[in-house]
């Protein structure tokens, strides 16, 4: 019983990464224009 | 590094650059489809002075643009994109932002549920598991304080929107759905945490965050709905002209906001502009599209002593006129206004869902009142019966419920807009569903409004041609028309050089051989009586010869059929047009109407619809111009084709693309099938409380079963939901037959 000590730490850490990487892409305006980016992505030039 | 270049853009253009550096400006693009449009038009912008960045998005067809202090001509913006073939306005002022930063707070707390509804369930399936087999008491009760770690931040975030609606809904003494689901939620984290510090087995974390979760994805999804629609409508309100050129006293002339344009100033408006109020006409001659007005698709010629409304576009010709009224008394303004009293009496329509809710809250705290009752006076003591009074909250309150009509709603949404059709309101489906009589206005709906060259075949190529290179250079409807049917036999379209326009008459250009003309009969010095030559242009070249090119307003292809099919349905059909008795008595013969009236001014479409809802019908009405908009707005529900005025679509509950009437059809199919799919959807999540809510009363509803139940009505609900993606769907079902 003693690996719970440190999966249960880990199964939240690793949830809580999940979390915090959503968020961080809602943050950067990442889900504003979900039909335009499908096309950005295909464009060779850097975005600026 | 590309990253993080795009991620400070982002940020630049959603205004967190300090306000002091920039200024942020947004246009509405129409006609933007793919990677290479946006690219075009990201790049145009950026290219003109005084621009900083631009950004289009693509979703909501707009161009967020950041400017230099000193600012860029809008103007000049705008008629760029119309260089590189875009139409552009901008957005109207009274446009909240607030929708996007509303929806990105309900994902970033849908976000938090559902990171805590999955931890917790890993926990809660080790304790079930743990039922079964073997568990020390100790390690069960690590777990749940474990859960509770995690619930009681989470339920206090996610769950912000319900709590206040709630304390909104009891500040008011009323109730709605949000008081039960709060107090469920509350009582059920709050009996957890009493329950773990005991280390007894009562312990529903897991039920209170998946029920936050869930719910939250039904309010999403609602909201999202009725955001898209709203930012749908927003983007047609900005149309109107919102410049004016005024002449002023001294000769020079000034661009002033309609809104400051005062009655007897001096107005110029060139061939091509919207005529920015109403105004009379001092010199000059020009023929005017009126088509916003009155859907006629014939420009009208006016000339000095003419009135000339706001929102009516000179297709020919420059007029000097002075203003006779102010922007807020123009006659567009009236329509709106009229139009604004229709739509509020729609206002007042409840949703099937917010019915539901208004007789489901009460029953759901009786029934948790009686439960807890019940078990006092058995004597139990107020742990078990509070217990049992919280499991029956969490079990009426299903998820289910809450996701049943706006699950469907996004499914029909979506199917709609496979078929070309936009659904602008978010109750609209609900209002279709019921409809049982159609009222469809003849030009611009049943017509194509828009002209077409009859009879081309018999006008050999070379004169088409000749005629078409003469129409290029004007933007007169009847010669659109040529070059359209130029281009459709493949005719090469090169605009001559030089041509000229003379207002009211026709197109002249002189070239080595001689004058060529195309225009009126009397124009082209042809003897025609004056009956026809309203509809027909005549070509004469310099060897004298002429050839006439007759135009009609076709029906849509497929207008006659859609009739029949509704009608056979059983739906009542009437014509309303504000045409002539003729031209309407033609149509209503052709595609089979037998009730019409001709003749009708936008009150006495109003007052129709009014009788007939005295009568008890629900109106759908199908309509564009301008005419139409306080019929829209007053019939239950409304339809209109892309093409109609902006107004209209505006007041229009869906907007449907394409050349075809077959949309009428399927809107109203998916409706039907939408409401059906909503009541099965109560249906089941009725169904279930008659299985739980029994348990749940007698205190059977242990934790798995709450969690199980829950999970389960949801899914059905949405697969259920689903089905209207593909389904093929029957005949509709008319009221009367």
């Amino acid at each position: 019983m003693t690996a719970l000590a440190w999966t249960i730490p880990i199964a939240l850490f690793l949830g809580g990464l999940g979390l915090a990487g959503f968020l961080w892409s809602l943050k950067t305006g990442q889900y504003d224009d979900l039909d335009g980016a499908s096309w950005r992505a295909l464009d060779d030039e850097p975005p600026g | 590094m590309a990253e993080t270049l795009s991620a400070t853009t982002l940020r630049d253009i959603s205004g967190d650059a300090s306000p002091g550096d920039t200024h942020a400006l947004t246009l509405v693009v129409e006609g933007m489809h793919c990677g290479n449009c946006m690219r075009k038009v990201e790049r145009t912008l950026a290219a003109m002075p005084g621009v900083v960045a631009a950004r289009v998005n693509l979703s909501n067809g707009r161009a967020h643009i950041t400017t230099a202090p000193a600012g860029a001509d809008r103007e000049a913006l705008i008629e760029a994109l119309r260089g590189v073939g875009f139409k552009a306005y901008e957005l109207a002022e009274s446009t909240a932002p607030a929708h996007g930063a509303y929806d990105a707070a309900y994902l970033r707390r849908l976000g938090v549920a559902g990171f805590a509804a999955s931890n917790i369930m890993l926990m809660s399936v080790a304790v079930w598991a743990g039922i079964a087999s073997d568990m020390d008491a100790s390690l069960k009760t690590l777990f749940h304080w474990l859960s509770a770690m995690v619930a009681v931040p989470a339920v206090a975030y996610a769950g912000q929107p319900f709590f206040q609606s709630a304390a909104r809904a009891l500040r008011a003494r009323q109730l709605n759905m949000d008081v039960p689901i709060s107090l469920g939620v509350l009582l059920a984290t709050g009996m957890s945490l009493y329950q773990t510090t005991r280390g007894s087995d009562q312990v529903y974390f897991d039920a209170a965050v998946t029920l936050l979760f869930f719910l939250l994805i039904g309010r999403y999804l609602d909201m999202a709905m009725r955001s898209r629609a709203s930012s749908a409508a927003q983007n047609l309100l900005g149309l109107r002209a919102t410049a004016a050129t005024v002449l002023l006293p001294d000769g020079t002339t000034q661009r002033l906001p309609t809104r400051d344009v005062i009655p007897g100033m001096r107005i110029l408006v060139a061939a091509g502009e919207r005529i920015p109020v109403d105004a009379r006409v001092q010199h000059g001659t020009a023929d005017v599209d009126e088509s916003l007005i009155t859907g006629e698709s014939r420009p009208r010629q006016v000339g000095p002593g003419d009135v000339v409304y706001s929102g009516t576009i000179s297709v020919t010709g420059m007029l000097e006129t002075e203003a006779i009224a102010r922007e807020e008394n123009t006659l567009l303004a009236d329509i709106s206004r009229l139009m604004g009293a229709a739509e509020q009496a729609r206002g007042r329509y409840v949703r099937l869902a917010d019915r539901a809710a208004r007789l489901y809250a009460p029953a759901v705290h009786l029934l948790g009142l009686g439960t807890f009752l019940g078990w006092m006076l058995l004597g139990y003591g107020w742990e078990p019966a509070l217990t049992a009074a919280v499991a029956v909250l969490i079990i009426t309150c299903p998820c289910a419920l809450a996701l049943a009509v706006p699950a469907v709603q996004v499914v029909a949404s979506g199917r709609l807009f496979r078929n070309g059709i936009i659904l602008k309101a978010a109750d609209g489906l609900e209002r279709m569903s019921e409809v049982d009589t159609i009222m469809l206005d003849k030009t611009g709906t049943l017509t194509l409004g828009e002209p077409r060259l009859v009879d081309g075949g018999r006008i050999d190529d070379r004169r088409l041609a000749r005629a078409a290179s003469l129409a290029a250079a004007s933007r007169h409807p009847y010669s659109r028309a040529i070059v359209a049917a130029a281009k459709a036999r493949g005719i090469p379209c090169v605009a001559a050089q030089g041509v000229e326009e003379i207002a009211g008459a026709g197109l002249r250009h002189v070239d080595a051989e001689g004058e060529t003309r195309l225009g009126s009969a009397r124009f082209c010095a042809m003897d025609e009586d004056a009956g026809e030559s309203g509809s027909t242009l005549w070509l004469r070249t310099p060897d004298g010869r002429a050839t006439p090119f007759h135009f009609t307003d076709p029906l849509r292809a497929d207008a006659a059929e859609v009739v029949k099919r509704l009608s056979d349905a059983g739906f009542h059909i009437e014509m309303l047009s504000g045409d002539g008795r003729a031209a309407v008595a033609e149509a209503a013969q052709a595609v089979g109407i037998a009730h019409w009236q001709a003749g009708l001014k936008p009150g006495d479409k109003i007052a129709r619809i009014d009788q007939l809802k005295g009568e008890g019908r629900k109106v759908l009405m199908v309509g564009d111009g301008l005419n139409d908009a306080p019929a829209l707005a007053a019939g239950h529900a409304s339809l209109s084709p892309a093409s109609a005025a902006d107004i209209s679509q505006t007041a229009a509950d869906a907007v449907f693309q394409g050349e075809r009437l077959a949309p009428i059809v399927e809107s109203l199919l998916v409706a039907h099938g939408a409401q059906r799919r909503a009541l099965e959807n109560f249906g089941i999540a009725i169904g279930y409380n008659f299985i739980f809510v029994p348990l749940a009363v007698i205190g059977l509803a242990t934790p798995l079963i709450a969690a199980i139940a829950m999970s389960a009505s949801s899914i059905a609900v949405t697969a259920n939901a689903l089905r209207l993606s593909r389904q093929r769907l029957g005949r509709v079902s008319g009221r009367l037959s």
